[in-house]
């Protein structure tokens, strides 16, 4: 266990240097856009005085490794600045958003592994049947059909002339009762979970299909043991665990296929505050929001490395390639 | 003499090239993907690229008169809210969005590859200085770092294009990285060592005819989801910009017209389906014949 504990230290070590590089890179960005901050604040008629108290205000006339270090500073305590547009506090803006996206995550994560790992079991089971066939040729066009273009179809056929009996988009709190809260989240939730289950499904899949081929489990299968419990035992257990690992590194396309779909469905996230604000400008929200992803995002590769290196077969079988 | 030497060493490449592009061609095709896939890339790729030549109308021409036409009759598949042609405007989108996909995955080569095999060959502190940058623009999600560099430079096809190609660099080296690991200690590169050659030779002659399969088929799927960050980026109104739209931009206009028509949302939605379908199979379908090259050689 002692190995285990240092490789978790090594990897945390190893973590915070790549999100210390992330900060570097989204701070440069500031500096990449010269003397707009303040330009973007007073508008393009500003006087060169005002841009200069402006400047002097907010600091920006610092030397840029001093304004690094107080961004950084601010950041890691908790004290995120004030929005350019609205003139609120980021931490305001972005929490309420968190909370909302990350529901949806969380239902789309749900959702995902409960249909594609079946799926993809059932079509390595039933290899080169018309099921496997009909599995594979949906995960083509699961992963070929970008997300807006689903969910506006979506919207096309649920809430229009076609059938209507899902709103267009927004939310709704749980507290104005469950069904309401779960109208509004359904569309977005399925359409981000089509081409991540698409995804997952294939590789499921090809896991599957390969663990069969081995060895053991045509040693089992000559011992005698039902098929039903070859594959529970030897195949889903040890074809899994690379799904399992996908499931969290898939993360990372939700993370960015989020931004995309809160914006189809006009859902009040992150993803569309950070669209927003993109399009605004607002640099503080921006630096913050794409940070705290990149947050998230580093720590779910590094639950997918420790559980892959935790939960290894190899170790049990002590089979190699 | 020494002009001669060239030219018949380059004849020999060139027909070396021609018999090994010509069976990959004819492998691909051979493939049950292949096949499927080039019958949907190939009038994909040439209807939009001869857009100019082929439109029926001028795709921005607006025919007040002709506004939500239904498809058949003059307009082949009738028209938007401002009675522009559906079909010109598809074609013509089709262009930006199939240069934007083949234009980034070529930034990501000319970067990615010679990051790739230099690290690769070189090793030491070069290497794990550029691994470790690689890594860092990995570990931001695709669609962010994309995002991040429009913040920088601003929306536009040109744009769109260099923030893709940031975004594919860092695979691409990877990629390329670790393929040339596997051939840096093989003897025609010592040969190449001890005859001094440079190291621009040895990298681009040596190394790379022998890393390209793999880069190959990595290039070929990353063409398709090129198109689909490009037209993503447009679709949040951070990619093209009218009056040039894309696939992307033309279906995010078309969701305030729904309840009007939805022909105005649906051709460009199968074409960007089928285009990014049609990548997937062939990167796919490369990639079984490039294997079962390796296996059999």
């Amino acid at each position: 266990m002692s190995a285990f504990s240092a490789y978790l230290v090594k990897r945390m070590g190893y973590i915070g240097v790549t999100l210390l590089l992330i900060s570097l890179i989204i701070f440069a960005i500031t500096q990449l856009l010269p003397g707009n901050a303040a330009v973007m604040i007073l508008g393009k008629q500003a006087t060169e005085e005002s841009i200069a108290a402006i400047e002097q205000q907010l600091g920006l006339n610092r030397a840029w490794y001093v304004q690094y270090f107080d961004w950084l500073v601010g950041f890691v305590t908790g004290d995120w600045g004030i929005s350019f547009s609205n003139r609120q506090e980021v931490a305001k803006l972005i929490f309420p958003r968190l909370v909302r996206s990350a529901q949806l995550a969380a239902i789309t994560s749900i959702l995902v592994t409960v249909t594609a790992i079946p799926l993809g079991v059932l079509a390595a089971i039933k290899q080169d049947s018309i099921w496997d066939l009909l599995a594979s040729a949906g995960g083509y066009v699961g992963v070929s059909l970008p997300e807006f273009v689903i969910g506006t179809a979506f919207i096309a056929l649920f809430t229009g002339p076609v059938f209507q009996i899902l709103p267009y988009g927004g939310y709704e709190p749980l507290s104005s009762g469950v069904v309401t809260w779960a109208k509004h989240l359904i569309l977005p939730s399925v359409t981000l979970s089509i081409i991540l289950t698409a995804h997952v499904m294939r590789l499921t899949r090809s896991e599957v299909v390969e663990v069969l081929r081995k060895d053991y489990v045509r040693s089992a299968r000559l011992k005698g043991l039902s098929e039903t419990k070859v594959i529970s035992r030897h195949a889903l257990r040890n074809g899994l665990l690379p799904t399992i690992t996908l499931l969290t590194l898939n993360v990372g396309y939700l993370l960015g296929s989020i931004v995309v779909v809160e914006e189809v469905f006009t859902f009040p996230g992150l993803g569309r505050l950070l669209v927003r604000s993109i399009q605004a400008r607002d640099l503080p929200v921006i630096q913050v929001t794409v940070m705290l992803l990149a947050i998230v995002y580093a720590f779910s590769n590094l639950t997918a490395d420790v559980l892959y290196t935790y939960l290894d077969p190899r170790i049990e079988y002590g089979e190699e390639e | 003499m020494a002009t001669g030497e060239s030219t018949t060493e380059s004849v020999r490449i060139t027909e070396l090239l021609t018999s090994r592009v010509s069976s990959v061609v004819f492998g691909v095709l051979s493939t049950r993907k292949g096949f499927i896939s080039v019958c949907f890339l190939a009038p994909i790729l040439v209807l939009s690229l001869a857009a100019p030549l082929i439109a029926p109308y001028d795709p921005t021409a607006i025919h007040v008169a002709d506004k939500f036409a239904g498809p058949g009759g003059q307009y082949l598949l009738g028209t938007d809210g401002y009675g522009r042609d559906l079909l010109s405007r598809v074609l013509y989108g089709g262009r930006a969005s199939i240069i934007i996909g083949l234009a980034s995955t070529a930034f990501g080569l000319v970067f990615g590859v010679p990051i790739g095999i230099v690290s690769g060959y070189l090793g030491g502190r070069f290497d794990e200085l550029m691994m470790r940058l690689m890594d860092t623009l990995l570990s931001i999600p695709s669609l962010l770092l994309a995002l991040l560099v429009v913040t920088v430079l601003g929306s536009g096809i040109v744009n769109t294009i260099l923030a893709i190609g940031v975004v594919f660099t860092p695979g691409i080296a990877r990629i390329t990285r670790s393929s040339t690991l596997s051939v840096k200690n093989e003897e025609y590169i010592t040969a190449a060592e001890a005859r001094g050659e440079s190291l621009y030779h040895i990298a681009f002659r040596e190394i790379l005819p022998n890393v390209s399969s793999p880069i190959l088929v990595e290039a070929s799927i990353r063409v398709g989801f090129g198109i689909l960050i490009g037209t993503s980026l447009s679709f949040l109104g951070l990619g093209t910009q009218p009056p040039f739209p894309d696939w992307g931009y033309m279906i995010s206009v078309s969701r305030s017209h729904l309840h009007s028509s939805i022909w105005f949302m649906l051709w460009p939605s199968l074409a960007l389906g089928f285009t990014i379908m049609g990548f997937n199979l062939i990167g796919d379908a490369l990639r079984d014949v490039m294997d079962s090259k390796v296996h059999s050689d």
